[in-house]
């Protein structure tokens, strides 16, 4: 018994600024859960348990993002004690819904939230992880996918790469036989650019993908850009659908995107 | 430091939603100082909500908290809606309480098994209670899979939900679609009445808040998406008026922002509905309530898990009871075209009354937001209580002290994701 619990590899769960979605992901693995802390030994979960084993982590997941210089400190504690290091959620991969402060004062959003804006630290943006720390994979969504937090786990448990293939919502789309938005019915859609992962949620209710996986590597999004005026979208919602949970990310934001 | 003083320090709180730690300062026998901080970052979802498009408003406020997105949807649709004068139908309405029901489900089941009841059992997490107590673990997360399946076929997704709109939902579910929920809701009934049973054979300290309480009421039902809020002390008034009543005011020590009713200390969330509107819940549930042992109102914060249990309870009559009656919404929403003004938005989010205003330039803008979640409102009557807690306890050691502390803590389901503006355990012994 002493020797299996020796054995088990050890999963630590941190959180930066977020919404607590992406880790209560893993709680909703109902049906995995306690098989799974049969697997793995969870160590640092703070949401789960009072319950906190010292590191080293054999696999930390990684939510939210950095905004405050006390978390940039923390985020390179964490990355010591990690052996590998996983980010989960736009939050984490790019900053979140949070970074709209990036692109506006933060001085100003400060005065506008609270009385006594001097009691409140914070830094000018919110980054994602990998802007701090190196990271060793990526999962994307806000929130991640429960059948891809499954498959990294079950990948690093059985030591190989996660599948989790970088290509666009449209072929999950298509693979689940919908009827494309966009082409039958003018709906705007940012499923073409869109990181794959969510299982085409959007469409299948008719309503255009808004992105929340984050652009996909190699997005054409100059040309999705014309596509969604031709669906009689105006400057400012074309600049508005791109500025949301993943607005800081590299593709996403104004200057990659042809706009 | 003098022999009689200390301080106890909780860095970082465990089983609650969010980030927060607490510091008590002990002197010469008393309690000096009682902080619970707040210290997850702020995200200024106020600011940078302004500028926003009148349509979107929901799809960001759900992010504020990934426990309960639904409440921060639907407090945002009602205040949008009054003010761009649409009024959902009454099956849109239906279906959006189906939707919030299975929000209570799943919320109430994760609060429940795998953050309260640790606690009452002896336990740091339900991984090391399943050990001993595997049959019940599955049933409480069979209760919580059924919250999320309900959560999914109405809102596309559990966690951010996709298919809701101002106005509605993008797609209605056909009848036929819900039918797979029903086996697993009566599965679900009688999981939630055996949760209840259970957790009422806990042993409860005997204390009883006497703060003023606040909920959403409603004439016929006992109210979650929407209603008019109701004070224990005999006050009602419409969402309009929240702010007349309820202040907010910014301490040192916690990015969020405490608040008061009419100047008094005040808690909203289980405790608080139960108290006011226990005469409204289903037969069924009340019956349960009844069999727990609890009376027509209730006060000790501790007992909070049985009544979230006969909340529970109470949600999945109620979903069963809209899925019978269930008539497609059509169309599955309406038009909502941008109109100026300002608009107010009350729900029940399962750990309290969460409060949205917005002001609305002609075109749709938004110029302004307001959110007030229920754990802002919270923060002063839990901090109220662990200084009755910390007293009464002076004679323990540090790490007894600390504990319990922490439990008054977990009683409240803080959620501190919330911290949309918004609280760390220390305590000083001085």
């Amino acid at each position: 018994m002493a020797d299996t619990e020796r054995a088990r590899p050890t999963l630590a769960v941190w959180k930066f600024a977020s919404c607590d979605g992406c880790q209560l992901t893993l709680l909703d693995c109902e049906d995995e859960l306690l098989d799974l802390a049969d697997q793995v030994r969870i160590s640092h979960f703070l949401e789960a348990s009072s319950q906190v084993l010292p590191g080293p982590y054999d696999l930390s997941l990684v939510e939210g993002s950095i905004t405050t210089a006390a978390d940039s400190r923390r985020i390179r504690e964490v990355r010591a004690q990690s052996k590998v290091l996983v980010t989960i959620g736009a939050c984490a991969t790019a900053g979140g819904i949070q970074a709209l402060r990036n692109f506006g004062d933060v001085d100003e959003f400060r005065a506008a939230v609270y009385a006594s804006p001097e009691y409140i630290e914070t830094l000018a943006t919110s980054t994602a992880i990998a802007d701090h720390v190196p990271v060793d994979f990526e999962l994307r969504g806000c929130p991640i996918d429960k059948g891809q937090l499954i498959e990294l786990i079950t990948a690093f448990l059985a030591g190989r790469k996660p599948n989790v293939p970088d290509t666009s919502v449209c072929t999950q789309c298509k693979r689940r036989g919908l009827t494309c938005v966009m082409v039958a019915h003018g709906t705007p859609c940012l499923g073409p650019v869109t990181h794959a992962g969510c299982g085409a949620l959007c469409p299948a209710v008719g309503r255009g993908c808004y992105g929340c996986f984050g652009p996909m590597t190699g997005a054409n999004l100059p040309a999705l850009t014309r596509q969604l005026h031709e669906c009689g979208m105006s400057d400012r919602a074309v600049d508005l659908v791109f500025s949301t949970f993943n607005a800081a990310a590299p593709g996403f934001a104004r200057k990659d995107s042809g706009r | 430091m003098t022999a009689g003083s200390r301080e106890l320090r909780v860095s970082a709180l465990a089983r609650i939603e969010g980030e927060s730690a607490l510091r008590i300062v002990l002197s010469d026998g008393q309690v000096s100082d009682v902080q619970l901080r707040i210290y997850e970052p702020p995200r200024f979802f106020e600011a940078f909500l302004r500028g926003r498009q009148h349509t979107e408003v929901s799809d960001i406020t759900s992010r504020i908290c990934g426990i309960c997105p639904v409440a921060y949807q639907a407090s945002a649709w009602q205040a949008i809606e009054a003010v761009c004068g649409a009024e959902p139908t009454e099956a849109i309405t239906a279906l959006r309480r189906l939707l919030y029901c299975g929000e209570w489900i799943s919320s109430h089941a994760l609060h429940i098994y795998l953050l309260h009841a640790p606690d009452f059992l002896g336990y740091p997490d339900v991984v090391s209670m399943a050990r001993d107590h595997r049959a019940i673990v599955e049933r409480g997360l069979r209760l919580k899979k059924t919250g999320n399946a309900v959560l999914e076929a109405i809102g596309g997704r559990a966690i951010h939900p996709v298919n809701t709109r101002v106005g509605g939902f993008y797609r209605a579910p056909t009848a036929a679609e819900l039918i797979p929920l029903v086996e697993k809701l009566r599965e679900a009934l009688d999981d939630a009445l055996a949760t209840t049973a259970w957790v009422a054979g806990f042993e409860f300290p005997d204390v009883e808040l006497d703060c003023d309480l606040l909920a959403v009421t409603r004439p016929a039902a006992y109210a979650i998406e929407s209603g008019t809020v109701t004070s224990a002390s005999g006050l009602t008034f419409p969402a309009r008026n929240f702010s007349d009543h309820v202040a907010e005011h910014q301490v040192p020590h916690s990015t969020a922002l405490h608040a008061t009713f009419d100047g008094r200390l005040f808690l909203t969330g289980p405790l608080a509905r139960y108290t006011i509107s226990s005469a409204l819940l289903s037969p069924v549930a009340r019956q349960a309530a009844q069999t727990a042992g609890l009376r027509d109102t209730c006060r000790n914060p501790y007992r909070s898990i049985i009544v979230r249990a006969v909340e529970t309870v109470y949600a999945i009559t109620e979903a069963l009871r809209i899925i019978h009656a269930y008539e497609r919404p059509d169309p599955s929403f309406i038009p909502v075209p941008p109109a100026a003004g300002v608009g107010h938005g009350v729900s029940e989010a399962p750990r309290g009354l969460l409060y949205h205003r917005y002001e609305i330039d002609p075109a749709g803008r938004i110029e302004s937001a307001t959110i007030v979640p229920p754990t802002s409102q919270n923060q002063a009557a839990i901090e109220a209580d662990l200084r009755g807690v910390a007293a009464a306890g002076l004679h323990l050691p540090d790490a007894e002290l600390t504990a319990a502390c922490e439990r008054t803590i977990r009683n409240y389901d803080p959620c501190i994701s919330c911290s949309a503006h918004f609280l760390k355990l220390t305590v000083d012994r001085r």
